[in-house]
């Protein structure tokens, strides 16, 4: 029928033409890990699958369109139910979804094995920017990044986006000034949770997609197979500059990845490379921060802490008494980092306000450290 | 079927205020379908025009006309505006107008209720559209409202959740009047199994309706008390968790999907026959695929939240219930093709939206069922793919099948045939630009555009183009409908009581424009 063909043609003419202006364009981006492949070939078996029966069931719908029309003559026959047909419609369909759901259950079973990770990374979701804590190495990485942070900001320029007369850069929108940088042929684990409104973590040639939820922490993973940059955006709407915080993964060799951690940790003072195995809490957020972008300890502690720890409530050490805080000292900066992260005693975890990241709180441990030496 | 006519020619005259009092004060199922015929019209437009100004930011990239902010708005509102003003308060004007005349009722059970469930709209409508005005403009946190995102925004916000509360009230009393009709109303001898297939599927969407409406007050209530009187439901530092929101949410967004979508198979089960010149195939199988889809629409909620993160076995039975509702969803196409199948066929413009409505509603379908197999949906979950999935669902779905409807009743609603050759043309352009706009963004979504941004990648710009480009084409085709409805209701034709050789539900034995009264004695069915 004409209108099929039209319909056809039109979207077949707009996908050469448009197929032709950005190759390669027409399908899922080409995958990376083991798990984007099995997406990618679960996608086109699916995909193969509909395309038959669509061709079957709408072939079967046009033939009468042109066949059993009123202006051919054909005169309406009276037949309207035939419990055969509707048993073996109904079960065909079912025995075709079987075949379905048994690969796809096989591919999210590996998906959410998490386990055995060689290195783990939190990415922390900001209104508008994302942040990375290199938190875990393990096996021939134990150590080599722990402790790592950084924030990662668009950097794409204004006024490519909002000047039409300047020039676009290549990657427009999808370039960052500091990318996460990991191993290639590494089990990487990412955590992912927010500080203010849902974000959520993408890499689409990594088959990688996961919300990132204030309060919450949630994880993800992949092995990179080929070094080289990889690039997504945050896939859930989270605000004002939803559109403008892209995700950037440079996949490097192990070697590339060590003297690139080491390099991280002399330019920021991170004793990661010297410390094999050092819980997370042992990098120098302040120092850190300098590289990356402020972890503000003083608005933090204002913000989170002050209520108790300006007031002496329920037995908290003020700031600022010093009789109070040496006994505290004394057990060392690592242990007043986990108290505030973790919790202790009536002081809840992160002070109660799960949102902040540990980079934050042990900034705002700094800031109260600093006024009550 | 035969039916009585149960009215005296004393009685075609109606009873009513003249002007606006009419309307204002009216009881009658037709003046109210009428009345939220044309608020979903209105709603339609306002939500079109919305949606225009979305595709104009996003026909080239980089930001040309709005700040970020007010795309996020014109996305939120779009949403909200189309699936609460525009596709629901349709369907019930359908309700309004042929469920009393399709079974032989007088009217609706509960008339004044009725005139007030309508009446309800316009300023919940009014607080929507206000809303762009007031400090800080709509809501921008989407049309589904997630927090904390949506406990972030200003006075908009708070606009948006009395507006659904109203509608959402507005919704359970006309779900209320529908079902108390259906149940008690119906003309002697006319058994459920008798009804036509589009009562069958309002008294189905009905308790729909009301199960999940509650559902969708208390998520927003919690909601305004959370941004108002310090509760932390969704806040993660009192105890609450961001992520309930979501499952309150989808507990009555789910259904609402075939809320919004089961009015229109009973449309296109009316329609189909009629221009077959054949019974419906396999109407109880029809009637058993409506309920099943219905009750499988209760488990499926977490679908639309699989990359929120839950353990495996939470995915994997989300994943297979989704994938159930194939099976009921297959049994309604193969039946409306059954029924096609050696029938005496004419194309007339009902015909041709029902019949096109089958074809691209499938492509939804089929779409949805990629979309429900959980790895690729983790891959697709927010792109433009999810986009073109409920576009495919909803405009060429629901809203062609309103289409459908508009046509097969106009000349029993208005007593004149609409201009046959415009509505075929409106048919052709709404096809054709449809796809244009939305087959694209199949492409899109596999390529990695995420939705929901007013700025795009350049490898995204060709697509982005063409949707633009259809979308404009879209939207100026339907001020051809409005065109073609107002040119009916004026004049033309002189339409007989049944204009369509093959229909053959009650409302076709009363003459056309059916009187003011109808079935006051109601019709006895063999």
């Amino acid at each position: 029928m004409a209108s099929t063909t039209k319909n056809w043609v039109t979207a077949v003419a707009a996908a050469t033409w448009a197929g032709n202006a950005a190759a390669g364009n027409l399908n899922l981006q080409e995958p990376t890990t083991t798990i984007a492949a099995q997406i990618y070939s679960l996608h086109t078996y699916i995909m193969v699958v509909c395309v038959v029966i669509f061709v079957l069931v709408f072939g079967a719908m046009f033939y009468s369109i042109f066949k059993h029309r009123k202006s051919v003559g054909h005169k309406a026959a009276h037949f309207h139910e035939n419990t055969t047909v509707e048993i073996i419609w109904t079960v065909i369909p079912f025995l075709i979804l079987l075949g379905m759901a048994a690969p796809a259950t096989k591919t999210i079973l590996a998906m959410k094995d998490t386990s055995n990770a060689d290195i783990t990374i939190k990415a922390v979701g900001y209104q508008w920017k994302w942040g990375y804590e290199y938190v875990r190495g393990e096996g021939d990485l134990a150590g080599v990044s722990d402790g790592i942070q950084f924030y990662s900001n668009l950097s794409t320029t204004k006024d490519q986006i909002y000047d039409k007369s300047v020039k676009k850069s290549e990657n427009y929108l999808l370039e960052v000034d500091n990318p996460l940088v990991v191993p290639v042929g590494k089990k990487v684990r990412i955590l992912t949770t927010a500080n203010d409104v849902i974000h959520a973590f993408w890499v689409p040639s990594f088959g990688v997609k996961q919300d990132a939820i204030p309060g919450f922490i949630r994880d993800t993973w992949f092995t990179a197979e080929q070094t080289g940059e990889f690039r997504g955006q945050c896939a859930e709407l989270c605000g004002k500059e939803h559109g403008f915080m892209p995700i950037v993964v440079k996949v490097v060799t192990v070697d590339e990845f060590k003297a690139w951690a080491a390099k991280q940790a002399k330019d920021t003072g991170a004793p990661a490379a010297e410390t094999a195995a050092a819980p997370a809490a042992q990098a120098a957020p302040e120092k850190t921060a300098a590289a990356g972008g402020a972890a503000d300890g003083k608005k933090t502690f204002e913000g989170a802490c002050a209520a108790c720890h300006m007031t002496g409530v329920a037995g908290a050490p003020k700031v600022g008494e010093k009789a109070a805080w040496a006994p505290r000292l004394a057990q060392g900066k690592d242990a007043l980092y986990e108290h505030a992260i973790k919790g202790k005693g009536v002081m809840p975890p992160k002070g109660g306000n799960a949102a902040l990241s540990d980079g934050e709180v042990k900034a705002a441990v700094d800031h109260m450290v600093s006024l009550s030496k | 079927m035969e039916a009585v006519h149960g009215h005296g020619h004393e009685h075609d005259h109606a009873h009513y205020p003249g002007g606006i009092m009419r309307w204002v004060t009216t009881t009658n199922h037709k003046d109210i379908g009428t009345l939220y015929l044309w608020f979903s019209f209105a709603m339609f437009i306002t939500g079109g025009l919305l949606a225009m100004g979305i595709r104009l930011e996003l026909l080239q990239p980089g930001m040309q006309y709005w700040r970020p902010e007010f795309f996020n708005q014109l996305t939120t509102m779009h949403g909200l505006i189309m699936v609460f003003g525009a596709i629901m308060p349709a369907f019930v004007g359908f309700a309004n107008w042929q469920v009393p005349m399709m079974i032989g009722a007088p009217d609706m059970a509960f008339a004044r209720m009725n005139n007030f469930s309508f009446w309800l709209l316009p300023p919940a409508a009014l607080l929507l559209v206000v809303s762009f005005f007031v400090p800080g403009g709509a809501t921008g946190a989407g049309w589904t409202l997630y927090a904390p995102l949506s406990v972030q925004q200003g006075m908009g916000m708070d606009m948006a959740i009395f507006a659904v509360h109203i509608m959402g009230a507005s919704s359970i009393m006309g779900s209320i009047n529908i079902i108390t009709t259906i149940l008690n109303m119906r003309a002697p001898g006319m058994t459920l199994m008798k009804m036509p297939l589009f009562v069958w599927t309002w008294l189905i969407t009905a308790y729909l309706l009301i199960a999940v409406m509650p559902v969708l007050a208390g998520a927003v209530t919690m909601l305004l008390t959370d941004r108002h009187f310090d509760t932390h439901f969704f806040n993660a530092a009192g105890g609450g968790d961001p992520v309930l929101y979501q499952h309150v949410f989808w507990f009555f967004g789910h259904p609402e999907v075939y809320i919004m979508i089961l009015p229109a198979f009973g449309i296109v089960s009316q329609v189909l026959p009629a221009f077959a010149r054949k019974p419906l195939f396999g109407y109880s199988s029809m009637v058993y695929a409506t309920a099943s889809i219905a009750i499988l629409s209760f488990i499926v909620w977490a679908h639309h939240m699989f990359t929120v993160g839950m353990p495996a076995a939470g995915q994997l039975f989300f994943m297979y219930a989704t994938m159930l509702i194939a099976v009921p969803t297959g049994v309604k196409v193969f039946n409306w093709i059954a029924t096609m199948w050696k029938g005496s066929m004419t194309f007339e413009t009902p015909m041709l939206f029902s019949v096109g409505f089958l074809f691209v509603f499938t492509m939804g379908g089929f779409t949805g069922l990629i979309l429900a197999i959980t790895p690729v949906d983790i891959q697709l979950q927010d792109t433009y793919y999810v986009v073109a999935h409920f576009h495919y669902v909803l405009v060429a779905g629901s809203l062609f099948a309103i289409f459908s409807g508009i046509y097969f009743w106009l000349p029993k609603w208005t007593g004149h045939m609409y201009d046959e050759t415009l509505g075929k043309i409106h048919f052709w352009l709404s096809i054709i630009f449809f796809n244009v706009t939305f087959f694209v963004m199949h492409f899109l979504g596999l390529a990695g555009m995420p939705r929901r941004i007013p700025d795009y990648a350049e490898q995204f710009a060709d697509f982005n183009m063409i949707a633009s480009i259809g979308a404009f084409g879209f939207g100026l085709s339907q001020l051809l409908f409005l065109y073609v409805v107002v040119k009916c209701i004026k004049g033309g034709e002189k339409a007989p009581a049944k204009p369509w050789e093959g229909a053959d539900s009650l409302e076709w034995t009363l003459p056309s424009p059916a009187p003011y009264h109808s079935f006051e004695t109601p019709p006895i069915v063999k």
